[in-house]
């Protein structure tokens, strides 16, 4: 038995004071994706196309190992922000929804760090 | 997690058949969801074949029909029959409308009548209506001053300042939109669905109303206001026409602007 109102239910525990970071850096990521994507593709060109000396010696210029690091940061929070969505659209259970989204957070944080140090590994092979 | 699949419970089974009168020509057939809590049985669809010729031209007549001559037990909510109290919002051949401002002649074969989605039903077509009520009645429905009014006039509007009010006070809260969009669907405890959102803009942007950022504090949330995914199954069921998708957008551009502008 509850006696609790529908209003008090509706105003649960109250706004948490968050979102609109979440959004805007969401469409933040979304358009430096474009540029940095065009990018990508260059490179896939050059890895297809070149000796694994050219390559290294492309991607050990400052300028394209910026925009590596840049668009490793922007493809996996956008991934990262993104899945987090999912969760909170589809899993009811708090400590599954909570355990979850950190999970995301988390693993993508670990692999866009993974693949930022291989970069400069393989940019100070050079 | 999310269920897509009926419980057992509410499962359709197959109902009564009504046929025709035997001198009808001109005959549609309706199907009628239906569902009474006192039979413990389960919801069915009830299939009626209406004498067009003897039925006026809107869905909510052939359902008024059906009441008066068929089947006394249907039970729906129905009160101005013009679209202005949103009493007789349902779901018509898969998307939800006023049965009251909607044409018979709109829809080719079989009119399938349900009640909105994703609400607990009452019975037959009505809806429980209490959690959208009650979010309507958390965004406070009212204006919000600490200048006290004029005293010998009303608090004036430009008409610039009154046009913004277009396209958003014409709402009359039929919930159509809400039950058409699937994040309110799933997270209808706590998303406030586009129908209350759109109330929330309407006080946004209201010029007299001096609690801007009151209100924003209030939707500033990862459900209340940004479930909202803009996928507009809102801005396309609306009956009366209305864009809550753009009143959502402007709610969540006003939410950037505060803190990047």
């Amino acid at each position: 038995m509850e006696f609790q109102t529908p209003l008090a239910k509706v105003k649960g525990l109250g706004t948490a004071k968050a979102g609109t970071g979440h959004f805007w850096m969401q469409r933040i990521t979304a358009i430096a994706l474009i540029p940095l994507s065009f990018w990508m593709v260059l490179f896939t060109k050059q890895f297809l196309n070149s000796t694994h000396t050219e390559i290294i010696l492309w991607l050990a210029s400052p300028l394209n190992i910026s925009i590596a690091i840049a668009w490793i940061i922007a493809a996996f929070y956008h991934a990262a922000l993104g899945l987090q969505v999912v969760v909170e659209d589809y899993v009811h259970t708090e400590w599954r929804k909570i355990t979850l989204i950190w999970l995301i957070k988390l693993s993508f944080f670990f692999i866009a760090l993974l693949a930022i140090v291989a970069i400069f590994q393989i940019a100070g092979m050079e | 997690m999310v269920e897509f699949s009926l419980p057992k419970n509410s499962v359709l089974q197959k109902g009564k058949e009504f046929p025709a009168p035997e001198n009808a020509v001109n005959t549609r057939r309706v199907e009628v969801y239906r569902w009474n809590p006192d039979s413990g049985e389960n919801p069915r669809i009830d299939i009626f074949y209406i004498d067009m010729d003897d039925c006026g031209p809107m869905v909510l007549d052939a359902i008024l029909k059906i009441k008066n001559e068929i089947d006394t037990t249907l039970t729906f909510r129905r009160s101005c029959r013009e679209g202005v109290c949103g009493s007789c919002a349902m779901n018509v051949n898969g998307k939800n409308t006023l049965v009251c401002t909607k044409a018979i002649e709109d829809y080719k074969g079989t009119i399938k009548i349900f009640p909105l989605p994703h609400l607990d039903v009452i019975k037959d077509l009505v809806a429980d209506m209490t959690n959208f009520y009650a979010q309507y009645a958390s965004i406070k429905p009212w204006i919000e001053t600490q200048t006290p009014a004029p005293a010998d006039r009303e608090r004036l509007q430009s008409k610039e300042e009154r046009a913004k009010l277009d396209g958003l006070y014409e709402c009359v809260l039929c919930a159509c939109c809400s039950t058409s969009c699937p994040s309110y669907w799933w997270n209808s405890d706590k998303y406030l669905g586009p129908a209350v959102l759109l109330q929330a803009s309407r006080w946004l942007e209201d010029s007299r109303d001096e609690s801007t950022g009151e209100r924003l504090d209030e939707l500033e949330d990862p459900y209340k206001l940004y479930r909202c995914h803009t996928i507009m199954s809102c801005t396309d069921t609306c009956p009366k026409g209305l864009n809550p998708a753009k009143a959502i957008a402007d709610i969540k551009k006003m939410m950037v602007i505060r803190q990047q502008g």
